[in-house]
């Protein structure tokens, strides 16, 4: 910590106390303040975020589409890009790739790479390329990112078995795996909310009954529950019903953590003197609930929830990289390290393991976010 | 302190009840059944079965009657005769079938806790009376890395490294000569020396949990005037450290019991599937694929008690510990 805490840096005693200082900032404001101390979840924030605007805006900014292949660049290895190069016609690139030599081994049938460096590709920005709907809707084939000439190789991570680019896959990939775990949370929390609220403030039988299912839910394995009702899910229907319920099935067990901080929370609060006040000045019931309880905990349910979307992540991970989870034609990061399943492709192709590098990052970011969050959740303690 | 134990496993009966029908819920949730699931599978070898004989099948295991009196067969089965059922797929009794995974299942989770403890605990404490070291860095980076690798990814990565680098290939948890073989000192020899990578791989998340939460309680306890008072009395600093604080902040390690045998347990089903384990996960997949259902319904119940009885036993341990928690 080299910068100095800011609630602890004592104001000149000749000067005004300045109207932007602590002592007067709201909550919201001294949480803020606390958070951009934190530096390592200040840097996740923002890469959450950037995670999430690729998840938006995935098609555009993978080179090609998610079902594109090519035959002959069947796991060809990654390229790496390099800097200022002049093509076959002259014309001189910012950035570009070497072309691939490759050659088929008579008896395995197996494909061998080599560098050619004499081939250049160009690559650039804003470039045509395979034709797509973005966000479904409006036709266009522009890319942010690709090769000058439509159907030249491009793969940064490497290609597949079926000669797919995998960087553009992982891409594509954020969309499905970041977007179960908010939705997996959106759908926890809204039943932790509701039940956590009932049983911390109703009491008597029915929160007996809440407390009863909820260890209950505790109790039963997660991985062994998950696999024996994702197993459930018919293999014929439509992918997106099949997201749905993954995501029905990872909040199943997620709710009940929200519910019982909730239950915690209000059983804490009901006795605190500003909600006496706040009955004997005359407020309804409600008015009670969702001014003044709530949002004296809503940071600290921010905070758990975020911590609460790596879960997620990571359990869609593992339920689809068992076969179990979402499947093909969906595109999701568990989905393509599947492709790396068998240790004999993996070991030819150690590149399919790149997916997984997209996972890391992802959940080490959303934790460290949280973690923050956690820490500035209660900007009044020391 | 009796009453408080007895009550507790009172209540855990009519939980495992609950659960035993949720488990026979969830198994049978897949439209068809095992015989669907049979003709499909042979279907698909070009074989068929003449509809007698399937109808015949279906009479002997009980399809055609309503879910309520098959669940009510197999929990009867269960409680007055310890009889699991038989599975299909084996053509053995489940019961036989548990036991043998079970044991490695164990093994793998109890070696793994060991590990994870014996290493977390050193940590823990080094990272909070070091705090914003180096070391304390390190750890902490490492924790997080723990956390964030799934372990499958781990398991593929290292089984990756070794078949490439140290030549050696790092499924399964015995060698081929010892696979079959009955227990002796050299099986056992074999299975540690496979026991290493399933208790690196399922350790390491539970290890970066622990440390940070060793970390986290041990920082709040060396504020405390006690600490102050023990300084002031001239104990030299690793008793002080290893007497008061240290055995106050071991209340969430034992807590923590509860419920890292069922993460172990659930870690394990899939890093076990991608090491091809001979434990319970590989065998529970296949099971749930097949529909095999007495056979995936028990390893669920059996997995589901395995968890109640940890919740149980680190509530104890704990009660144990610190006197300050009273038996409710």
């Amino acid at each position: 910590m080299s910068e100095l805490p800011v609630l602890e840096r004592e104001l000149p005693a000749d000067r005004p106390a300045d109207p932007k200082s602590t002592a007067v900032a709201g909550q919201w404001r001294l949480i803020w303040l606390r958070f951009k101390r934190h530096r390592l979840a200040l840097w996740s924030g923002a890469i959450v975020l950037l995670i999430y605007f690729v998840a938006v805006f995935s098609d555009f900014i993978a080179p090609t589409t998610a079902g594109y292949y090519n035959a002959d660049y069947t796991y060809a290895p990654p390229q790496r890009i390099r800097l200022w190069g002049e093509d076959a016609e002259g014309q001189r690139h910012l950035l570009f790739v070497y072309g691939y030599e490759a050659s088929v081994d008579p008896i395995a049938l197996t494909r061998t790479y080599e560098i050619n460096e004499d081939e250049v590709i160009g690559i650039g920005f804003f470039v045509r390329g395979e034709p797509y709907r973005f966000w479904g809707l409006f036709p266009t084939d522009i890319h942010l990112i690709g090769p000058t000439e439509v159907g030249q190789p491009f793969y940064l991570f490497g290609a597949d078995r079926l000669g797919r680019d995998v960087f553009s896959r992982t891409v594509h990939g954020t969309r499905v795996s970041m977007s179960i775990g908010l939705i997996g949370v959106a759908i926890s929390l809204a039943l932790g909310i509701l039940l956590g609220g009932v049983s911390g403030l109703a009491g008597g039988w029915l929160d007996e009954v809440i407390q009863r299912v909820i260890e209950f839910l505790k109790s039963i394995p997660t991985i062994p529950l998950w696999m024996g009702l994702a197993a459930a899910i018919p293999l014929n229907i439509h992918p997106l019903i099949v997201y749905f319920w993954i995501t029905v099935i990872l909040s199943l067990i997620g709710w009940t953590d929200i519910a019982r901080i909730v239950r915690g929370r209000f059983l804490a609060l009901k006795t605190e003197d500003f909600v006496t006040a706040a009955r004997l000045d005359g407020c309804g019931q409600q008015r009670i609930i969702w001014r003044h309880m709530v949002p004296s905990f809503m940071s600290h349910l921010i905070a758990s929830t975020t911590l609460a979307i790596p879960a997620m992540i990571l359990a869609e991970t593992a339920l689809s990289f068992l076969g179990i989870g979402l499947r093909p034609p969906v595109v999701s990061w568990g989905v393509l390290l599947k492709e790396a399943q068998s240790i004999l492709a993996v070991a030819n192709a150690p590149w399919l393991f790149l997916p997984g590098l997209a996972v890391i990052v992802a959940v080490l970011a959303l934790n460290f976010l949280g973690d923050g969050l956690r820490d500035a959740s209660d900007p009044y303690g020391n | 302190m009796l009453t408080y134990i007895l009550r507790r496993i009172l209540f855990m009966v009519p939980v495992t009840l609950a659960i035993s029908l949720v488990a026979f819920i969830i198994i049978q949730l897949p439209p068809g059944d095992f015989i669907t699931a049979l003709t499909a599978q042979m279907a698909e070898n070009n074989e068929t079965l003449d509809p007698e004989t399937l109808a015949a099948l279906r009479d002997r295991y009980g399809f055609d009657q309503p879910m309520i009196v098959q669940y009510w067969k197999w929990i009867t089965g269960i409680v007055f005769r310890g009889d699991f059922g038989q599975s299909f797929e084996w053509s053995r009794p489940v019961a036989d079938l548990i036991w043998d995974r079970l044991g490695l299942t164990l093994i793998v989770s109890f070696a793994t806790l060991v590990f994870v403890w014996v290493l977390a605990f050193p940590i823990g404490i080094y990272s909070a009376v070091r705090q914003y070291s180096w070391g304390d860095y390190i750890a902490t980076f490492f924790g997080f890395i723990g956390l964030a690798v799934p372990n499958f990814l781990l398991a593929l990565v290292l089984m990756y490294l070794s078949s490439r680098y140290l030549g050696a290939s790092v499924g399964g948890l015995f060698s081929a000569e010892y696979v079959n073989a009955d227990w002796s000192w050299g099986r056992v020899v074999d299975l540690l020396n496979h026991l290493w990578v399933p208790v690196i791989v399922l350790g390491t998340g539970g290890t970066a949990a622990l440390i940070r939460i060793m970390r986290a309680n041990l920082l709040d306890e060396l504020k405390k005037p006690y600490v102050e008072l023990a300084r002031a009395r001239g104990l030299s600093e690793t008793r002080l450290l290893l007497k008061y604080p240290v055995r106050v902040a071991l209340n969430p390690f034992i807590s923590t019991l509860g419920w890292i045998l069922p993460t172990l347990v659930s870690g394990a089903v899939v890093t076990a599937i991608v090491l091809s384990l001979p434990t319970s996960g590989p065998l529970l997949l296949n099971a749930l694929f097949a529909q095999d259902m007495y056979l995936a319904g028990g390893f669920i119940l059996l997995l589901s008690i395995l968890t109640l009885i940890g919740t149980l036993v680190s509530d104890l341990l704990l009660a144990w510990l610190d006197p300050r928690i009273r038996y409710e």
